[in-house]
């Protein structure tokens, strides 16, 4: 091919598929990114927002229970502790910033579990933007608290109702929407996924969450970490932490997909294979002829067949890998963590606890891991009733 | 093998079996279509409005294949040389393996491939192939394409030019937009090749009115699939009425 470094890729991965109507919406996105990543203001803008309004920098917890527990030190990057109780508002404060500069008049977003378009609700809300949130009915019927909250901060919420009605059909609608109107929508995507140049914008947003965790455990332990633990479902939180540690070989970068109940699963990565989804080239669980499969997983933002692009990357360059958890295991993880640490972690970031806990016997006393606790719990509770 | 005054119908292989899907476009053939546009079924095509969809999503439940969906165009193409363009996501072009995938095309005599999600920047590979097996690629124009961007995508489209008259998916709609008429004279300069116009065509009126502007065609999907749609319960209503549909679309060219 030749081209494997230009800005649109990770190596082979990422690009921009889509058609013809939104390329100079992406091509201006890209401009305006450009432009404000760099912009003093902007960037002044964002950090009291992300300080003031969401309450950065989070801590990193030594969770010393868990600690004496397993043998070996581990942290929780306490993303949990966000207001919105989830990572996902990093990233819609820093969009939702870019939207108001850009002059956009509406910003649309999709959602699986509900998290993405609570974030982004809140963030136009405080940004005096309206926004519409796409929502798979099935996700509408299963989150009704989250669409309650999405209402009240004034978002009006779209039941989709094509294909499996959920997250992955709330994306193809929201593209449809913004295809339809791309001259002033402003498509808030909530992860590393889609099109050029929105794994890198979400990448950009959510790196804050490496930045801050490499200057604190450097401050507390005065050394890198051994292993950076994260889950993965499109791969906003992981790539977060992961970023800052990119180039530093000697970290151990760990995802963790969905495992699933033994039938269907999202290990995207573990089990899919490359083809080009949702306007990226990528990893993507689809059947041999590449109609794409339904993801399953007990945790509706793991529930995705696709992966951002740069996860990818890294899995083929070797730089990450990427195991699994599966529903019981994070069932047993969300218990586990909430009677050692008094921490209720989201049903996602079980995953990379479940991982932790059953992988103790890969790490040696001395070895430092650092979990991303990328979300609260308080959100699945229902849903544990019912498994009990 | 791409000319003026064309009437282009749009239907999903397989829909709704493949055996009806093969009798459908034979019917379609044999009342006026000049050319064919066929779609391969994907599950999630992201420039495709809800009738679309919904053709899709009828012809996977009846296990559609890449290879199925190649066999009904061997089997029209037995009996029609009326020029054939396959119209389907990069990614069913990608599995099937994109050499492979135009060698087939150039087999079954396959005129033209178009992927609607691969635009200019992401061409390159389709255009290697394409050049290859002599078939030729279809770009899409819309409304939001610049002039210079034509001049760029002149240099990788052959065949025809598919203009999108409107901004969105594909579905049928009351009237067409009204930025159509300086679109088709722009493109008619800056790309030398015939200009049809798709998304939002679905009266006998259009047609008129796109050719009267200047376009070379008009192609018409979501009206198609929708008397599909209607008509699943009545398979042989379902065929006549879309071949006395095409017969009207088809008339309108000539006007």
């Amino acid at each position: 091919m030749g081209k494997e470094n230009e800005s649109t890729k990770f190596g082979q991965f990422g690009g921009l598929f889509v058609p013809e109507m939104m390329v100079p919406a992406q091509k201006e996105l890209n401009e305006a990114f450009t432009k404000y990543a760099s912009d003093k203001e902007f960037k002044k803008e964002l950090d009291y927002l992300l300080k003031e309004f969401a309450g950065r920098p989070t801590r990193l917890y030594y969770a010393e229970n868990m600690s004496k527990d397993l043998g070996f030190k581990v942290y929780l990057k306490r993303e949990d502790l966000l207001h919105s109780g989830a990572h996902k508002i990093n990233n819609t404060l820093g969009q939702g910033l870019l939207a108001k500069r850009m002059g956009k008049k509406e910003v649309i977003a999709e959602t699986g579990a509900g998290q993405h378009g609570v974030a982004t609700a809140m963030a136009g809300a405080l940004l005096k933007i309206p926004v519409k949130v796409f929502m798979g009915e099935v996700d509408v019927e299963r989150q009704k608290l989250n669409v309650y909250r999405m209402k009240l901060f004034g978002a009006e919420v779209i039941p989709v109702t094509s294909g499996s009605r959920t997250l992955k059909d709330a994306v193809n609608e929201a593209l449809r929407y913004y295809l339809t109107n791309v001259e002033t929508c402003y498509y808030l995507i909530g992860s590393v996924v889609g099109p050029h140049p929105y794994p890198k914008i979400v990448q950009h947003f959510q790196k804050i969450i490496g930045k801050e965790t490499k200057e604190q455990i450097l401050e507390k332990e005065k050394r890198l970490p051994t292993a950076v633990v994260a889950c993965v479902g499109g791969g906003s939180n992981s790539i977060g932490i992961f970023d800052a540690f990119l180039k530093d070989k000697e970290v151990k970068l760990i995802g963790v997909e969905a495992g699933g109940n033994g039938l269907k699963h999202g290990k995207t990565l573990g089990e899919g294979s490359v083809g080009i989804f949702q306007g990226s080239k990528s990893y993507v669980l689809q059947t041999k002829d590449g109609q794409i499969e339904e993801a399953h997983s007990i945790s509706a933002g793991l529930d995705y067949p696709g992966v951002g692009p740069i996860h990818s990357y890294l899995k083929d360059t070797g730089r990450a890998t990427y195991e699994s958890a599966t529903d019981n295991e994070a069932i047993n993880a969300v218990r586990y963590l909430s009677k050692m640490e008094g921490i209720l972690p989201a049903l996602e970031s079980a995953h990379a606890i479940a991982y932790v806990t059953k992988n103790k016997s890969k790490f040696k006393k001395e070895d430092i891991v650092i979990i991303c606790l990328s979300g609260r719990g308080d959100k699945d509770v229902n849903q544990l009733i019912e498994v009990e | 093998m791409f000319g003026k005054k064309y009437f282009i119908p749009f239907v999903v292989l397989g829909d709704p079996t493949v055996e009806d899907s093969t009798k459908i476009i034979k019917g379609l053939i044999k009342n006026g279509a000049n050319a064919l546009e066929l779609g391969f079924a994907f599950s999630d095509p992201i420039a495709d409005g809800p009738i679309i969809q919904k053709a899709n999503n009828r012809s996977l439940a009846n296990k559609i294949t890449t290879a199925k969906a190649f066999e009904i165009i061997k089997e029209v193409r037995k009996g029609s040389k009326i020029p054939i363009s396959a119209m389907l996501s990069y990614n069913l072009v990608y599995k099937y393996g994109t050499e492979n995938f135009y060698k087939k095309c150039k087999e079954l005599k396959v005129d033209a491939v178009l992927c609607p999600d691969v635009p200019l920047e992401e061409s390159e590979e389709l255009v290697k192939y394409s050049k290859k097996y002599k078939i030729a690629q279809v770009f899409l124009v819309s409304p939001t394409t610049t002039k210079e961007r034509m001049k760029q995508l002149n240099k990788v489209c052959s065949g025809y030019v598919y203009l999108v008259s409107l901004l969105g998916t594909t579905g049928t709609r009351t009237e067409i937009s009204e930025r159509v008429p300086e679109l088709i004279k722009l493109t008619k300069k800056e790309m030398k090749l015939p200009v049809y116009v798709g998304f939002g065509i679905s009266k006998p009126e259009h047609v008129k009115n796109i050719l009267a502007l200047g376009a070379d065609g008009a192609i018409c999907g979501s009206a198609f699939c929708k008397l599909i749609e209607e008509n699943l319960t009545d398979k042989k209503a379902m065929v006549e009425k879309m071949e006395k549909f095409c017969k009207e679309m088809s008339k309108a060219t000539k006007k």
